[in-house]
């Protein structure tokens, strides 16, 4: 059962030779089982699983499902989630059940989806390992071979991304804001997509950097996060970045093939130092596009070396801002003063972790007078650049290919010594989100140590078909089947 | 002649300017759902975004992008088709987001003026540097105990409007005439009530003096003065204060004061070091607000007349003073009724019942023009009837003193007390030789050229009629009678 795709659960469950209730029972178990040594979710709702496996068993006997219905998915702890704990991976809303649900699992839930519980993930998103999280550090499904030590899932993602690859969901929402999605899907040997800034709603998800965040899924295939993401996308009166733009069949693009397509390769991606194993890998996925009908063109991004500098004011800019209201004061938790300055105080030093803030630090720093045209003003004159080169670019082709992260999966306690060595994991994927493009990581083949390696494909804004085109390729082409050694139904 | 102050160096002249904050009237806040109105029971009026719930987004209310567009054609000012919105960054209890919503560097509204009439009848234009849309903060409760503070969010996201002045103001007078202007025209346009008794209406006051001929020295700002009389009296205390200190050999330091009425004197609330950094930064929820032409150009289209033009038009149409029709002007209800009144009607006599005798009979109840217990109509009912000659002038008076305070039509009083005027010339012969035969010493000084005395004639017989004679038949038959 755990070897059926979400596509695949979806044709079995219309055919009535499985029920939600059977599958969605058998993920309860694999995560009882599993999420110990994991740490994939930080909640598991049983009982309101397995009523919603019930109740989309209801509604499949009528013949009348959804595109979701009866599918038992993980949901990222930044997700606000109607009377189920909603943490965002920090000690600070330790306490938060909101009396609302976002419009992207709402959207789910309306798609007939069960909700196993929810995945755990970087602190407010803010991480590139899972190991900031307040709720303990994700483990990778995927180790060395012959070596056992833990490895990181990737983040802030890591949480879905593990989920998904250990077979404790058939699939997952997650959040990308310079990375979150695709650098743990690759991580973790999955499919995710970040898809256009303004496609799925940011009400109630809890905001990191609001100019960059952006829901989707991950799931096993490109096909299934196809269909993850029609459910949901959406245009949302309640968001004024959402962009009114009707929400295509992402599912029937999987189909069409890259004959005739144009290509690009980011001759600004081939960063000094690049593993040759990568190198070869983005290649070799050129090559399999070439063959499958598609024209590369070298193209250049030129103002790409600046993206992460650029990407490390604005985020953190941002998310000085957004994490203001976490004061003790009307929700989540609150630490004793003896005046209001020493309850903010208490409560921040008390609820918040390193990394977050440290990035309050970068941002508020970065935004005080003095400072501000200096950093802030910079970088958005850099990110209107970045933006610029991908447009250009996109007159000559139709989609880049690219790395998704410079190295695969790294062990637990590595990378930690320096934020910095950290940050540079989002070097591939950090200008996607500055630019508000789409994009999607597609695992293409394993390291030299038996670990995933991901390839990213970039496309125009609000053009993600393409990128599900040109996923489905290199996916067929990778013929990508090894499995985590840590999974369900091993 | 220009307004200054006499220190013991000299001359000082007063500069000013004022950031008054308008609630925008609007059903609901700046960028939520929840109501704005003034006065429910704390904490009811709050949405999950006036909270600041995580993951709760900020949406434009497009109602209140249409008053303070509204607004700014209302002050003859550039309407910016593109603004943007700012996070003003500071933590407070009754702050729930952190930092408030607010337009810094792109506001909607650009330059514009605002002419004010002063009391010697001088006219001055105060310019308008700017006018922005921002969101209130909520409120903050020190006295209900002892040891603890208590918030109520109500009032958290409610839209304002900060219209900041050029400091172009000279006077405490002039600070109080723009004030009154500016207050005026919100009021007419519909955007702001003007209530400052509620805070609907609040103004910071920025001073600084100087001797003749010098350039601007350093300014004080007067925060949140809630009245007209007290944003003047604050001008004055500040401008004494500083004209003081610097005579003295001392500095004026740039700092924020608050405005004590009892004491008349500012005093020191916090020091330009101690100010806060607000890190502004645009707002990444928001999308830049962009204005469609044709919509600004149907909100033109469709603004009330204004004081201005009002009161041009009823000094043309009506032949009123330019007094007397800025006074009718003064408030949209006050016009209304006099236009309504002086239709059809003597336009000047209208004016002054209007002002004369019924704004007297409101002052003594108590009333003002929307709780009059007359209509225009009803004013005009009893004007027509002084005018058909069924009662005269003074009867009129008496009626009108019962119209108040009774609610009664004018017909309906002088048929119940038999006030109709006497036209009958026998009654009022009758009258005259009876006083005339009472009077005879007087008689006798008037035939010897004492024509004063007519007058008190004229008195005598009206007393004797009750009021009632018609004052035009009163005249000729004394006139016959003593020729």
């Amino acid at each position: 059962m755990f070897d059926l795709t979400l596509s695949q659960a979806r044709d079995a469950l219309r055919a009535r030779t499985l029920s939600s209730r059977e599958l969605t029972a058998a993920y309860l178990g694999a995560i009882d089982a599993l999420n110990p040594e994991i740490n994939a979710y930080i909640t598991v709702t049983h009982d309101a699983a397995l009523a919603s496996a019930d109740a989309a068993d209801a509604v499949l006997a009528t013949g009348e499902a959804g595109p979701m219905t009866g599918i038992p998915i993980a949901v990222k702890d930044l997700f606000c989630t109607k009377g189920v704990l909603t943490t965002a991976g920090s000690r600070i809303l330790g306490n938060f059940i909101p009396p609302y649900e976002s419009t992207v699992t709402a959207n789910l839930l309306r798609d007939g989806a069960v909700f196993l519980g929810k995945a755990n993930l970087d602190e407010f998103a803010m991480g590139s390992s899972n190991m900031t999280s307040a709720y303990g550090a994700v483990v990778n499904p995927w180790t060395r071979r012959g070596d056992n030590r833990p490895l990181v899932p990737g983040g802030s993602s890591g949480g879905s991304a593990a989920a998904v690859a250990a077979r404790l969901a058939l699939g997952a929402t997650a959040t990308d804001t310079g990375g979150s999605i695709r650098q743990p899907a690759a991580f973790c040997g999955i499919t995710g997509i970040k898809p256009t800034y303004g496609r799925c709603s940011r009400w109630g998800v809890v905001a990191f950097a609001s100019s960059l965040d952006q829901a989707g899924p991950v799931a096993r295939t490109v096909q299934d996060c196809a269909i993850m993401l029609g459910s949901m996308a959406g245009f949302d009166p309640k968001d004024g970045t959402s962009a009114d733009i009707a929400v295509p069949d992402f599912a029937a693009a999987c189909a069409r093939g890259v004959k005739g397509l144009r290509i690009g390769v980011p001759r600004e991606y081939r960063l000094d130092g690049l593993s040759p194993e990568i190198d070869a890998l983005w290649q070799q996925g050129l090559a399999w596009l070439r063959d499958a009908g598609a024209t590369i063109v070298d193209v250049s991004l030129p103002h790409t070396k600046y993206g992460l500098a650029a990407y490390y004011i604005v985020a953190p800019a941002e998310a000085s801002s957004n994490l203001a209201r976490y004061d003790g004061v009307r929700f989540g938790l609150r630490a004793d003063g003896h005046d209001l300055t020493e309850l903010y105080e208490a409560t921040r030093a008390e609820g918040f972790g390193a990394e977050v803030k440290r990035r309050i630090m970068i941002g508020t720093y970065v935004l005080s007078a003095g400072y501000y045209d200096a950093y802030y003003l910079r970088a958005q004159k850099v990110r209107a650049l970045i933006l610029r080169d991908f447009t250009e670019a996109f007159e000559h082709v139709d989609a880049l290919l690219t790395p998704t992260a410079p190295s695969a999966a790294f062990g637990q306690g590595e990378k930690m010594d320096d934020p910095v060595t950290m940050y540079l994991n989002d070097v591939f994927t950090v200008p996607v989100n500055m630019a508000g493009l789409p994009g999607l990581s597609v695992p293409a083949g394993l390291d030299a140590q038996g670990l995933p390696l991901g390839l990213q494909v970039i496309g125009r804004k609000f053009d993600e078909e393409t990128l599900f085109a040109v996923g489905a390729v290199l996916e067929r082409s990778a013929g990508f089947t090894t499995l985590p050694t840590k999974r369900a139904g091993a | 002649m220009a307004y200054t102050l006499e220190g013991s160096t000299g001359t000082w002249e007063i500069v000013c300017g004022l950031e008054v904050h308008a609630q925008v009237i609007s059903r609901s806040k700046l960028f939520s759902g929840a109501s704005a109105a003034y006065g429910a029971e704390p904490n009811s009026q709050v949405s999950f975004v006036d909270a600041a719930f995580p993951g709760m987004l900020p949406v434009p209310n497009a109602e209140c992008v249409a008053q303070a567009v509204r607004t700014g054609l209302g002050l003859n000012a550039q309407i910016n088709l593109w603004s943007r919105f700012d996070r003003k960054n500071y933590f407070y209890a009754d702050l729930p987001q952190g930092y408030q919503i607010s337009q810094f560097e792109h506001p909607i509204v650009g330059t514009g003026v605002v002419e004010v009439t002063l009391a010697d009848g001088s006219v001055k234009q105060i310019g308008v540097t700017r006018l922005h849309l921002e969101q209130d903060a909520g409120k903050s409760l020190h006295d209900q105990d002892p040891t603890r503070s208590f918030i109520d969010l109500n009032r958290s996201g409610v839209a304002l409007m900060e219209i900041v002045s050029e400091p172009d103001i000279r006077s405490p007078e002039e600070a109080g005439a723009y004030l009154t202007k500016l207050r005026q025209i919100l009021r007419y346009l519909g955007t702001c009530d003007g209530n400052m008794d509620e805070g609907s209406m609040r103004a910071d006051v920025n001073v600084s003096v100087r001797k003749a001929g010098e350039g601007f020295r350093t300014r004080c700002e007067v925060k949140n003065v809630n009245s007209i009389r007290f944003v003047m009296m604050a001008v004055e205390a500040e401008a004494k204060r500083q004209i003081a200190l610097w005579e003295d050999g001392g500095e004026v330091v740039q700092e924020t004061r608050l405005f004590d009425p009892t004491r008349n004197e500012t005093r020191s609330m916090r020091s330009k070091e101690d100010a806060h950094d607000y890190r502004y930064f645009p707002d990444p929820d928001l999308l830049p607000l962009v204005l469609d032409p044709d919509w600004v150009a149907q909100l033109k289209a469709t603004l009330p007349e204004l004081p201005d033009a009002k009161t041009a038009r009823f000094m043309r149409d009506y032949g009123l003073s330019p007094y007397d029709a800025r006074i009718l002007v003064m408030e949209q209800a006050s016009a209304d009724f006099y236009e309504r009144l002086a239709t059809g009607r003597d336009a000047k006599q209208a004016a002054n019942w209007m002002m004369g005798d019924f704004y007297a009979g409101l002052n003594r109840t108590g009333r003002s023009i929307e709780t009059s217990p007359i209509s225009a109509d009803g004013l005009g009912e009893l004007l027509d009837l002084i005018a058909d000659s069924t009662i005269n002038g003074r009867i009129a008076k008496e009626v009108l003193e019962a119209m108040i305070d009774t609610g009664e039509r004018a017909s309906v009083i002088v048929d119940q007390k038999g006030l109709r005027q006497v036209t009958d010339t026998g009654a009022i012969d009758a009258a005259v030789d009876k006083v005339l035969a009472a009077n005879a010493d007087k008689v006798a000084q008037y035939k010897a050229g004492a024509e004063k005395l007519f007058g008190f004639f004229v008195g005598q017989v009206m007393k004797a009629m009750a009021g009632k004679g018609n004052p035009a038949l009163v005249n000729e038959a004394l006139k016959a009678k003593l020729s």
